[in-house]
Protein backbone atom coordinates (compact mmCIF):
# COMPACT_ATOMS: atom_id res chain seq x y z
CA UNK A 1 0.00 0.00 0.00
CA UNK A 2 1.03 3.64 -0.77
CA UNK A 3 2.22 5.48 1.99
CA UNK A 4 -0.58 7.95 1.95
CA UNK A 5 -3.30 5.29 1.76
CA UNK A 6 -1.71 3.72 4.40
CA UNK A 7 -1.93 6.68 6.62
CA UNK A 8 -5.49 7.52 5.40
CA UNK A 9 -7.15 4.01 6.60
CA UNK A 10 -4.55 3.99 9.46
CA UNK A 11 -6.79 7.13 10.14
CA UNK A 12 -9.99 5.70 9.93
CA UNK A 13 -9.32 2.63 11.44
CA UNK A 14 -8.39 4.67 14.84
CA UNK A 15 -11.59 6.35 14.64
CA UNK A 16 -10.15 9.63 13.21
CA UNK A 17 -12.33 11.92 11.01
CA UNK A 18 -11.09 12.42 7.55
CA UNK A 19 -11.11 16.55 6.73
CA UNK A 20 -11.50 17.92 3.37
CA UNK A 21 -7.93 19.09 2.73
CA UNK A 22 -6.24 15.86 3.52
CA UNK A 23 -5.18 13.35 1.12
CA UNK A 24 -8.19 10.89 0.55
CA UNK A 25 -8.47 7.76 -2.63
CA UNK A 26 -10.25 8.70 -5.57
CA UNK A 27 -12.68 6.12 -4.59
CA UNK A 28 -13.51 7.44 -1.05
CA UNK A 29 -14.10 10.89 -2.72
CA UNK A 30 -16.27 9.55 -5.16
CA UNK A 31 -18.20 7.20 -3.19
CA UNK A 32 -18.95 10.11 -0.58
CA UNK A 33 -20.56 12.46 -3.48
CA UNK A 34 -22.52 9.56 -4.05
CA UNK A 35 -23.69 9.19 -1.02
CA UNK A 36 -24.17 12.81 0.40
CA UNK A 37 -25.68 14.23 -2.57
CA UNK A 38 -28.03 11.33 -2.91
CA UNK A 39 -29.14 12.33 0.80
CA UNK A 40 -29.30 15.89 -0.14
CA UNK A 41 -31.46 15.49 -3.40
CA UNK A 42 -33.38 13.19 -0.82
CA UNK A 43 -34.13 15.72 1.17
CA UNK A 44 -35.00 18.55 -1.21
CA UNK A 45 -37.27 16.06 -3.41
CA UNK A 46 -38.78 14.82 0.08
CA UNK A 47 -40.25 18.38 -0.15
CA UNK A 48 -42.91 17.90 -2.53
CA UNK A 49 -45.05 14.88 -1.01
CA UNK A 50 -45.53 16.92 2.09
CA UNK A 51 -45.10 20.17 0.57
CA UNK A 52 -48.57 19.84 -1.15
CA UNK A 53 -50.66 19.53 2.00
CA UNK A 54 -49.25 22.73 3.43
CA UNK A 55 -52.38 25.05 2.09
CA UNK A 56 -54.72 21.78 2.83
CA UNK A 57 -53.57 21.53 6.51
CA UNK A 58 -56.71 20.64 8.77
CA UNK A 59 -55.72 23.49 11.48
CA UNK A 60 -54.09 26.49 11.78
CA UNK A 61 -51.65 24.84 14.20
CA UNK A 62 -51.13 21.79 11.90
CA UNK A 63 -50.23 24.31 8.92
CA UNK A 64 -47.34 25.77 10.57
CA UNK A 65 -45.79 22.63 12.15
CA UNK A 66 -45.89 20.73 8.34
CA UNK A 67 -44.51 24.21 7.38
CA UNK A 68 -41.76 24.42 9.69
CA UNK A 69 -41.15 20.38 9.03
CA UNK A 70 -40.99 21.00 5.28
CA UNK A 71 -38.67 23.83 5.64
CA UNK A 72 -36.45 22.01 7.70
CA UNK A 73 -36.31 19.43 4.93
CA UNK A 74 -35.05 21.96 2.87
CA UNK A 75 -32.17 23.39 5.21
CA UNK A 76 -31.06 19.53 5.65
CA UNK A 77 -30.75 19.71 1.62
CA UNK A 78 -28.61 22.90 2.04
CA UNK A 79 -26.78 21.14 5.16
CA UNK A 80 -25.88 18.22 2.76
CA UNK A 81 -25.06 19.87 -0.57
CA UNK A 82 -22.38 22.00 1.11
CA UNK A 83 -20.97 19.09 3.62
CA UNK A 84 -20.25 17.23 -0.47
CA UNK A 85 -19.29 20.97 -1.62
CA UNK A 86 -16.08 20.28 0.48
CA UNK A 87 -15.21 17.26 -1.62
CA UNK A 88 -14.92 19.74 -4.78
CA UNK A 89 -17.94 18.90 -6.73
CA UNK A 90 -20.70 22.11 -7.53
CA UNK A 91 -24.33 22.40 -6.62
CA UNK A 92 -24.82 22.67 -10.37
CA UNK A 93 -23.16 19.09 -11.43
CA UNK A 94 -25.01 17.87 -8.62
CA UNK A 95 -28.51 18.83 -9.22
CA UNK A 96 -27.49 18.01 -13.17
CA UNK A 97 -26.60 14.45 -12.28
CA UNK A 98 -30.03 13.92 -10.54
CA UNK A 99 -32.09 15.40 -13.30
CA UNK A 100 -30.12 13.16 -15.67
CA UNK A 101 -30.91 10.17 -13.58
CA UNK A 102 -27.71 9.68 -12.98
CA UNK A 103 -27.84 10.59 -9.35
CA UNK A 104 -30.46 9.10 -7.60
CA UNK A 105 -32.89 9.97 -4.12
CA UNK A 106 -34.54 7.82 -2.26
CA UNK A 107 -36.92 5.89 -3.45
CA UNK A 108 -39.89 6.30 -0.70
CA UNK A 109 -40.57 10.22 -2.32
CA UNK A 110 -41.89 8.73 -5.21
CA UNK A 111 -45.04 7.70 -3.73
CA UNK A 112 -47.79 9.91 -3.50
CA UNK A 113 -49.32 11.81 -0.20
CA UNK A 114 -52.71 10.50 -1.13
CA UNK A 115 -54.42 12.05 2.56
CA UNK A 116 -53.95 13.59 5.59
CA UNK A 117 -53.28 10.42 6.77
CA UNK A 118 -50.28 9.97 4.61
CA UNK A 119 -48.45 13.43 6.13
CA UNK A 120 -49.10 11.46 9.34
CA UNK A 121 -47.63 7.98 8.39
CA UNK A 122 -44.68 10.05 6.53
CA UNK A 123 -43.72 11.80 9.32
CA UNK A 124 -44.14 8.81 12.03
CA UNK A 125 -42.33 5.77 9.58
CA UNK A 126 -40.36 7.65 6.95
CA UNK A 127 -38.34 10.09 9.53
CA UNK A 128 -38.10 7.22 12.01
CA UNK A 129 -36.72 4.74 9.32
CA UNK A 130 -34.20 8.00 8.07
CA UNK A 131 -33.59 8.45 12.10
CA UNK A 132 -32.03 4.97 12.24
CA UNK A 133 -30.06 5.38 8.86
CA UNK A 134 -28.61 8.66 10.12
CA UNK A 135 -27.93 7.83 13.08
CA UNK A 136 -24.36 5.43 12.58
CA UNK A 137 -23.71 8.15 10.13
CA UNK A 138 -23.44 10.54 12.73
CA UNK A 139 -19.83 8.54 13.07
CA UNK A 140 -19.14 8.48 9.38
CA UNK A 141 -15.51 8.64 8.78
CA UNK A 142 -15.95 11.95 6.89
CA UNK A 143 -15.78 15.04 8.93
CA UNK A 144 -17.46 17.40 7.17
CA UNK A 145 -20.89 15.06 6.66
CA UNK A 146 -20.56 13.01 9.90
CA UNK A 147 -21.01 16.75 11.73
CA UNK A 148 -24.03 17.96 8.94
CA UNK A 149 -25.70 14.49 10.26
CA UNK A 150 -25.48 15.44 13.69
CA UNK A 151 -27.27 18.86 13.19
CA UNK A 152 -29.63 17.14 10.96
CA UNK A 153 -30.76 14.20 13.82
CA UNK A 154 -31.39 16.87 15.97
CA UNK A 155 -34.09 18.15 13.98
CA UNK A 156 -35.21 14.96 12.90
CA UNK A 157 -36.84 14.07 16.31
CA UNK A 158 -39.60 16.82 15.84
CA UNK A 159 -40.54 15.09 12.48
CA UNK A 160 -40.94 11.67 13.76
CA UNK A 161 -43.01 13.20 16.64
CA UNK A 162 -45.47 15.66 14.38
CA UNK A 163 -46.10 13.06 12.26
CA UNK A 164 -47.03 10.18 14.93
CA UNK A 165 -48.95 12.79 16.54
CA UNK A 166 -51.04 12.99 13.67
CA UNK A 167 -51.48 9.57 13.72
CA UNK A 168 -52.47 9.92 17.45
CA UNK A 169 -55.24 12.64 16.54
CA UNK A 170 -56.63 9.98 13.63
CA UNK A 171 -56.37 6.90 16.05
CA UNK A 172 -58.59 8.54 18.48
CA UNK A 173 -60.98 10.27 16.21
CA UNK A 174 -64.24 9.12 14.46
CA UNK A 175 -64.17 5.90 12.17
CA UNK A 176 -63.17 7.03 9.20
CA UNK A 177 -60.24 9.40 10.98
CA UNK A 178 -58.67 5.71 11.86
CA UNK A 179 -59.81 3.98 8.04
CA UNK A 180 -57.55 7.08 6.96
CA UNK A 181 -54.82 6.59 9.66
CA UNK A 182 -55.12 2.41 8.64
CA UNK A 183 -55.16 3.08 5.03
CA UNK A 184 -52.09 5.52 5.19
CA UNK A 185 -50.24 2.67 7.40
CA UNK A 186 -51.14 0.27 5.12
CA UNK A 187 -49.65 2.15 1.52
CA UNK A 188 -46.65 3.40 3.73
CA UNK A 189 -45.65 0.31 5.28
CA UNK A 190 -43.84 -1.61 2.88
CA UNK A 191 -42.02 0.91 1.04
CA UNK A 192 -40.58 2.74 4.01
CA UNK A 193 -39.28 -1.18 4.66
CA UNK A 194 -37.80 -0.79 1.29
CA UNK A 195 -35.88 2.36 2.06
CA UNK A 196 -33.24 0.35 3.97
CA UNK A 197 -31.92 -0.49 0.40
CA UNK A 198 -31.93 -4.38 -0.84
CA UNK A 199 -30.93 -7.19 1.57
CA UNK A 200 -27.36 -6.97 2.08
CA UNK A 201 -26.78 -10.52 -0.09
CA UNK A 202 -27.63 -8.24 -3.03
CA UNK A 203 -26.29 -5.07 -2.06
CA UNK A 204 -23.34 -3.99 -4.66
CA UNK A 205 -21.66 -0.32 -2.29
CA UNK A 206 -21.20 -2.08 1.11
CA UNK A 207 -18.20 -4.25 1.54
CA UNK A 208 -15.85 -1.13 0.59
CA UNK A 209 -17.98 1.23 2.74
CA UNK A 210 -17.74 -0.79 5.67
CA UNK A 211 -13.98 -0.23 5.65
CA UNK A 212 -13.90 3.48 4.82
CA UNK A 213 -16.69 3.63 7.84
CA UNK A 214 -19.01 5.54 5.50
CA UNK A 215 -20.92 2.64 6.59
CA UNK A 216 -21.49 0.94 9.88
CA UNK A 217 -24.07 -1.45 9.54
CA UNK A 218 -26.01 -3.24 7.09
CA UNK A 219 -29.08 -2.22 5.22
CA UNK A 220 -31.09 -5.82 6.74
CA UNK A 221 -29.73 -4.97 10.82
CA UNK A 222 -30.92 -1.42 10.39
CA UNK A 223 -34.13 -2.53 8.73
CA UNK A 224 -34.65 -4.58 11.40
CA UNK A 225 -34.24 -2.24 14.20
CA UNK A 226 -36.65 -0.39 12.63
CA UNK A 227 -39.63 -2.96 12.34
CA UNK A 228 -38.74 -3.82 16.34
CA UNK A 229 -39.34 -0.06 16.73
CA UNK A 230 -42.20 0.83 14.74
CA UNK A 231 -43.94 -2.27 15.45
CA UNK A 232 -44.68 -1.44 19.28
CA UNK A 233 -45.55 1.81 18.03
CA UNK A 234 -48.13 0.87 15.74
CA UNK A 235 -50.02 -1.21 18.72
CA UNK A 236 -50.62 2.22 20.74
CA UNK A 237 -52.14 3.47 18.24
CA UNK A 238 -54.63 0.81 17.51
CA UNK A 239 -53.72 -0.13 13.85
CA UNK A 240 -52.49 -2.93 12.05
CA UNK A 241 -49.01 -3.73 10.27
CA UNK A 242 -50.33 -4.72 6.50
CA UNK A 243 -48.35 -8.39 7.32
CA UNK A 244 -49.98 -11.44 7.97
CA UNK A 245 -47.12 -12.66 8.21
CA UNK A 246 -45.84 -10.65 10.91
CA UNK A 247 -45.11 -12.26 14.25
CA UNK A 248 -42.78 -11.92 17.16
CA UNK A 249 -39.62 -14.70 17.58
CA UNK A 250 -39.46 -14.66 21.23
CA UNK A 251 -35.59 -16.72 20.45
CA UNK A 252 -34.45 -14.08 18.65
CA UNK A 253 -35.95 -11.19 21.07
CA UNK A 254 -37.13 -9.79 17.06
CA UNK A 255 -40.01 -9.27 14.73
CA UNK A 256 -40.26 -11.56 11.67
CA UNK A 257 -41.62 -9.85 8.67
CA UNK A 258 -43.13 -11.38 5.76
CA UNK A 259 -41.13 -11.42 2.22
CA UNK A 260 -40.38 -7.88 1.00
CA UNK A 261 -41.50 -7.47 -2.96
CA UNK A 262 -38.09 -6.35 -4.59
CA UNK A 263 -39.46 -6.59 -7.96
CA UNK A 264 -41.63 -3.32 -6.72
CA UNK A 265 -38.30 -1.69 -5.48
CA UNK A 266 -36.37 -2.32 -8.78
CA UNK A 267 -39.32 -0.51 -10.90
CA UNK A 268 -39.24 2.62 -8.54
CA UNK A 269 -35.42 3.02 -8.01
CA UNK A 270 -34.93 2.69 -11.89
CA UNK A 271 -37.75 5.85 -12.25
CA UNK A 272 -40.74 3.67 -12.61
CA UNK A 273 -42.14 4.69 -9.58
CA UNK A 274 -45.68 6.07 -9.04
CA UNK A 275 -44.74 9.66 -9.18
CA UNK A 276 -40.77 9.44 -10.35
CA UNK A 277 -41.25 11.38 -13.51
CA UNK A 278 -43.37 14.21 -11.46
CA UNK A 279 -41.00 14.54 -8.69
CA UNK A 280 -38.12 14.78 -11.27
CA UNK A 281 -40.20 17.13 -13.27
CA UNK A 282 -41.04 19.33 -10.43
CA UNK A 283 -37.94 19.71 -9.68
CA UNK A 284 -36.54 21.33 -13.17
CA UNK A 285 -39.43 23.18 -13.69
CA UNK A 286 -38.80 24.81 -10.20
CA UNK A 287 -35.05 24.94 -10.81
CA UNK A 288 -36.10 26.93 -14.30
CA UNK A 289 -38.41 28.88 -12.82
CA UNK A 290 -36.17 30.34 -10.46
CA UNK A 291 -33.39 31.28 -12.59
CA UNK A 292 -34.36 34.76 -13.12
CA UNK A 293 -33.66 35.06 -9.41
CA UNK A 294 -30.24 33.43 -9.53
CA UNK A 295 -29.45 35.82 -12.20
CA UNK A 296 -30.68 38.60 -10.67
CA UNK A 297 -28.52 38.10 -7.35
CA UNK A 298 -25.46 37.61 -9.32
CA UNK A 299 -26.16 41.22 -11.20
CA UNK A 300 -26.63 42.60 -7.80
CA UNK A 301 -23.57 41.62 -6.43
CA UNK A 302 -21.41 42.05 -9.59
CA UNK A 303 -22.80 45.63 -9.36
CA UNK A 304 -21.76 46.45 -5.36
CA UNK A 305 -18.03 44.70 -6.51
CA UNK A 306 -17.79 47.13 -9.39
CA UNK A 307 -19.48 50.04 -6.79
CA UNK A 308 -21.54 50.91 -9.53
CA UNK A 309 -24.27 52.36 -7.64
CA UNK A 310 -22.37 53.94 -4.97
CA UNK A 311 -22.83 51.63 -2.60
CA UNK A 312 -19.87 49.74 -0.74
CA UNK A 313 -20.38 45.85 -0.08
CA UNK A 314 -19.16 46.19 3.85
CA UNK A 315 -21.80 49.18 4.28
CA UNK A 316 -23.81 47.30 6.71
CA UNK A 317 -20.72 46.29 8.34
CA UNK A 318 -18.91 49.01 10.11
CA UNK A 319 -16.23 46.70 12.00
CA UNK A 320 -14.85 46.02 8.23
CA UNK A 321 -15.19 49.32 6.94
CA UNK A 322 -13.19 50.79 10.44
CA UNK A 323 -10.90 47.54 11.27
CA UNK A 324 -10.84 48.98 14.36
CA UNK A 325 -11.21 47.06 18.35
CA UNK A 326 -9.72 43.82 18.81
CA UNK A 327 -13.19 42.25 18.26
CA UNK A 328 -14.67 44.75 16.29
CA UNK A 329 -15.79 42.07 13.44
CA UNK A 330 -17.33 39.41 16.23
CA UNK B 1 -1.66 45.65 9.65
CA UNK B 2 -5.07 44.10 9.25
CA UNK B 3 -7.06 42.12 11.90
CA UNK B 4 -7.41 38.21 11.87
CA UNK B 5 -9.87 36.68 13.21
CA UNK B 6 -8.70 33.01 14.95
CA UNK B 7 -10.22 29.52 14.13
CA UNK B 8 -9.30 26.12 15.75
CA UNK B 9 -10.53 22.50 15.67
CA UNK B 10 -9.39 21.18 18.90
CA UNK B 11 -9.75 17.43 18.03
CA UNK B 12 -10.36 15.57 14.15
CA UNK B 13 -14.23 15.50 13.75
CA UNK B 14 -14.85 19.01 15.50
CA UNK B 15 -15.87 22.30 13.95
CA UNK B 16 -13.43 25.07 13.82
CA UNK B 17 -14.18 27.49 16.55
CA UNK B 18 -13.57 30.71 16.99
CA UNK B 19 -10.45 31.47 19.45
CA UNK B 20 -10.07 35.56 19.03
CA UNK B 21 -8.21 37.46 16.90
CA UNK B 22 -4.84 39.16 16.27
CA UNK B 23 -2.89 41.44 14.03
CA UNK B 24 -0.27 40.45 11.35
CA UNK B 25 1.32 41.84 7.84
CA UNK B 26 -0.35 38.90 6.09
CA UNK B 27 -1.88 35.46 6.57
CA UNK B 28 1.14 33.25 6.70
CA UNK B 29 2.02 35.43 9.62
CA UNK B 30 -0.95 35.64 11.31
CA UNK B 31 -1.00 31.38 11.01
CA UNK B 32 2.35 31.86 13.03
CA UNK B 33 1.20 34.08 15.11
CA UNK B 34 -2.15 32.32 16.38
CA UNK B 35 0.05 28.92 16.79
CA UNK B 36 2.21 30.91 19.44
CA UNK B 37 -0.77 32.59 20.71
CA UNK B 38 -3.68 30.51 20.64
CA UNK B 39 -2.45 26.60 20.87
CA UNK B 40 0.70 27.07 23.30
CA UNK B 41 -1.21 23.91 25.26
CA UNK B 42 -1.93 21.70 22.65
CA UNK B 43 -5.34 23.51 22.21
CA UNK B 44 -5.80 22.15 18.62
CA UNK B 45 -4.99 19.98 15.61
CA UNK B 46 -6.15 22.45 13.35
CA UNK B 47 -6.04 26.66 12.80
CA UNK B 48 -7.83 28.69 10.28
CA UNK B 49 -7.41 32.57 9.73
CA UNK B 50 -9.23 34.72 8.32
CA UNK B 51 -8.89 38.11 7.86
CA UNK B 52 -11.62 40.25 10.11
CA UNK B 53 -12.66 42.46 7.09
CA UNK B 54 -13.74 39.59 5.20
CA UNK B 55 -16.42 38.91 8.05
CA UNK B 56 -19.48 40.46 7.19
CA UNK B 57 -21.19 40.04 10.76
CA UNK B 58 -25.21 40.24 11.60
CA UNK B 59 -25.87 43.50 13.57
CA UNK B 60 -27.29 43.64 17.24
CA UNK B 61 -29.74 46.36 16.01
CA UNK B 62 -30.40 43.25 13.23
CA UNK B 63 -31.03 40.71 16.45
CA UNK B 64 -34.70 41.04 16.77
CA UNK B 65 -35.48 40.70 12.50
CA UNK B 66 -33.30 37.88 12.25
CA UNK B 67 -33.93 35.61 15.11
CA UNK B 68 -36.91 36.73 16.81
CA UNK B 69 -39.28 35.02 14.40
CA UNK B 70 -37.97 31.78 15.76
CA UNK B 71 -38.98 32.75 19.47
CA UNK B 72 -43.06 31.95 18.77
CA UNK B 73 -42.13 28.17 17.51
CA UNK B 74 -42.07 26.18 20.01
CA UNK B 75 -43.78 22.84 17.61
CA UNK B 76 -40.32 22.87 16.14
CA UNK B 77 -38.74 20.97 19.21
CA UNK B 78 -39.64 17.54 19.61
CA UNK B 79 -40.35 18.14 23.64
CA UNK B 80 -43.72 20.01 22.18
CA UNK B 81 -45.30 17.21 21.29
CA UNK B 82 -46.93 14.60 24.28
CA UNK B 83 -46.66 10.83 23.77
CA UNK B 84 -48.59 7.88 25.23
CA UNK B 85 -46.29 6.85 28.21
CA UNK B 86 -46.33 3.65 26.53
CA UNK B 87 -44.78 4.56 23.11
CA UNK B 88 -40.93 3.94 23.02
CA UNK B 89 -38.13 5.08 20.59
CA UNK B 90 -39.93 7.86 19.37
Amino acid sequence: MAPALEEFQARIDREERIEPQDWMPEGYRRTLVRQISQHAHSEVIGMQPEGGWISQAPSLERKVILLAKVQDEGGHGLYLYGAAETLGVSRDEMIDAMHTGKAKYSSIFNYPALTWGDVGAIGWLVDSAAIVNQVPLQRCSYGPYARAMMRICKEESFHQRQGYDIMLALARGSAAQREMAQDALNRWWWPTLMMFGPPDADSIHSSQSFAWKIKRYGNDELRQKFIDQAVPQAEVLGLKIPDDDLQWDAATGHYRIGAIDWDEFQQVVSGNGPCSRQRLAHHRQVQEDGAWVREAVAAHAAKHQAGGDGLKADAHNPASAQEGGADAAV
Amino acid sequence: MPLFEVFVRSRRGLDHQHVGSLRADDAEMALLYAREIYTRRREGISIWVVRSADVTASQEEDAPAFFEPAADKPFRDATYYALPKEVKNL
